[in-house]
């Protein structure tokens, strides 16, 4: 009886234990999880059962050619589309249930977002800023993406560049936890996209989590822990670069070292329309 | 939850994105123009085509021919008739482009070649008539004594200042949002707010806000213009005048936000605009009195919210009365500003 009773006390222990240990796992691992999302458009399946998770710290890049899915992917776990069917769990929390909470904790970047051209880049952080209980002051988001000497230029006469950190810094106003770029440096020059990279890094090493969209392999290289291929709305390969760049196996390697790219190419048979 | 929230240094939401507004509109200097000189112009022009009514002259063409002089020194005798001369030939066309009011062709005695729907051809007919047989030698049995009464309020003028101040609430609002937002849309600056914390109620009420703001501004020109420079006599009181026109505001700022929901580009924007306010122009009696429609579609004028807001100004300006005798215009006018806000933010397209 005696020790019935102090076998359950153990088992009720253990299991709480669990239920702790458990939680955190949940807390640590989850950035991202989505779970055979899909999404149609008429006859044309843009998203075809999509699964992929990404753990809290890790930067996770969608690689894919033009019309992969990756941007309506990544609307969807932003919130701002909804799925046809599917699973979708950020920073633990649903979109359903949540969406007042994941806002605040989530920094998003849009794939070709025209700020406001007459309002200057400082009206605009003090703007963004104000839709969020807590994060940097305008000062910090200027210096960060190096904008100080613009803080008083409309956002009309900023160069692409320039538009580009800003739309980041937007992103940023409310301290993050997790960040979703979709195409950050398309169209940027090199010293523009290096600058983003580094500004980038910085986050990452503060803790934060990011979910891009690119179809640079060079940035995916730079900047991901871990890729997934797209094609066709589906997920054709996933791993860290190295990883898939290994899996290219030793012909080719023979040639020239061999880069992501010669991945892509060789999954997708497309080639990358780089513009 | 409130005593948590830093914003960093920023206002409240509703604020930033009103000031955003206001910005916006005050750096587009084309904006400027049209919300603020549009309406001068457009008294001024108004002012010149209708001056005072009832010493009107009419205007008097001749027919060639024997005795045409006789009757022309006879009508330059008459009061109010003044005499046009016309190339010969052209007396037809004249006659049916309104150029002259009536033709007199000499026979004997004479005829008057008029088309009587015109009113300002009746009245050349009554005063030609009464000049021509008085130089005939008519008598009059007796002269009525005439009391000729100009009172300031009641010109056309007068009653037309209060409409243009109508039509500039609803063209500024209703075109001011309806742009900035159909821009914002193409831009794909709403998406990036909703992908924001941003309340989308907050945005929605800061376009209306913003458009409030300068309401000072479009429905006093208008007015100042019309008190200083033409002599209108406000009769109710100014803060009467100033709640109508705000809530006249939130009418049509609602009324924009729907006609904007949906719209994804400029032409289909304009297309809507023009759709809900031509008629209005037309139907709410801005030029002259929506009771010459119809009584079969008055319910339906009545319950425009331009007929609304024109009616409570000419109520309150040039009759003088209060917030209660306008509180059924008011009404309307808030059903509009409410029911738009609320079917706008349940249809508006974000992304």
């Amino acid at each position: 009886m005696r020790d019935e009773h102090s076998g359950a006390t153990a088992c009720r222990c253990l299991h709480f234990a669990f239920c702790i240990l458990n939680y955190r796992m949940t807390v640590v691992v989850t950035g991202v999880i989505c779970t055979n999302l899909i999404k149609t458009y008429g006859d044309l399946v843009a998203v075809d059962r999509l699964s992929f998770q990404v753990p809290r710290g890790e930067c996770f890049g969608l690689l894919g050619p033009n019309g992969a899915g990756k941007t309506t992917t990544i609307e969807i776990l932003e919130g701002l589309l909804e799925p046809d069917a599917g699973e979708v769990q950020i920073l633990g929390l649903t979109w359903r249930a949540n969406e007042r909470e994941l806002r605040q904790r989530i920094g998003v970047q849009l794939q070709e977002t025209q700020l406001a051209e007459k309002l200057t880049v400082e009206e605009t952080l003090r703007l963004f800023r104000s839709f969020y209980h807590r994060g940097r002051t305008v000062d910090d988001l200027l210096g960060l993406v190096e904008l100080e000497s613009k803080r008083q230029s409309y956002v009309g006469k900023l160069s692409g560049g320039q538009k580009q950190r800003l739309a980041v810094a937007c992103a940023l106003a409310g301290h993050p936890d997790l960040l979703f770029l979709d195409e950050p440096t398309t169209g940027l020059d090199p010293q523009s996209r290096r600058q983003l990279w580094q500004l980038l890094g910085e986050f990452r090493t503060q803790g934060g989590t990011i979910l891009l969209t690119t179809h640079y392999m060079d940035e995916a290289e730079t900047l991901c822990d871990r890729v997934a291929i797209v094609d066709h709305g589906k997920v054709i390969a996933e791993g860290s670069p190295r990883e898939l760049i290994a899996t290219l196996g030793a012909p080719r390697v023979v040639t020239h070292q061999g880069t992501l790219e010669d991945v892509f190419v060789g999954l997708t048979g497309r080639h990358l329309r780089e513009e | 939850m409130n005593t948590s929230i830093d914003r960093g240094g920023s206002w409240h939401p509703l604020i930033e994105l009103g000031i955003a507004r206001l910005r916006e509109f005050a750096r587009e200097p084309e904006a400027i123009f049209w919300a603020f000189i549009f309406p001068i112009l457009m008294s001024v022009t108004l002012a010149i085509a209708f001056p005072g009514s009832g010493n009107k002259p009419v205007i008097v063409g001749i027919e060639p021919g024997d005795g045409g002089n006789g009757i022309r020194a006879a009508l330059q005798r008459a009061p109010g008739v003044t005499i046009r001369d016309m190339a010969p030939g052209s007396e037809a066309r004249a006659l049916r482009e309104g150029e002259v009011h009536l033709l007199v062709v000499p026979t004997s005695p004479p005829t008057y070649r008029f088309d009587p729907a015109r009113d300002e051809s009746r009245v050349a007919r009554l005063l030609v008539d009464d000049a021509l047989k008085n130089a005939a030698g008519r008598t009059d049995p007796w002269t009525a004594r005439e009391d000729a009464v100009q009172v300031p309020g009641s010109r056309y003028v007068d009653w037309l200042i209060p409409g243009i101040v109508g039509l500039n609430i609803m063209g500024t609002s209703m075109w001011g949002i309806g742009f900035s937002i159909v821009q914002a849309r193409m831009r794909k600056l709403l998406k990036r707010l909703v992908a924001s914390p941003m309340r989308k109620r907050e945005y929605l009420l800061a376009q209306i806000g913003g458009r409030l703001v300068l309401l000072a501004p479009e429905a006093g020109v208008p007015l100042v213009f019309g008190v200083f420079i033409l002599g209108l006599p406000i009769r109710g009181s100014l803060l009467t005048v100033s709640i109508v026109c705000l809530v006249g505001a939130l009418a049509f700022g609602g009324i924009g936000l729907l006609t904007a929901s949906r719209a994804r580009t400029f032409e289909a924007i304009s297309g809507l605009m023009n759709l809900s306010m031509v008629p209005m122009w037309v139907l709410s009696g801005v030029f002259f009195s929506s009771a010459n429609f119809p009584q079969a579609v008055q319910p339906f004028i009545q319950a425009l919210p331009l007929t609304a807001l024109i009616d409570a100004l000419r109520s309150v300006v040039l009759d003088g009365a209060g917030l209660a005798g306008v509180a059924r215009e008011l009404a309307i006018l808030g059903g509009w500003g409410v029911g738009g806000f609320a079917i706008a933010l349940r249809i508006f397209r974000w992304t």
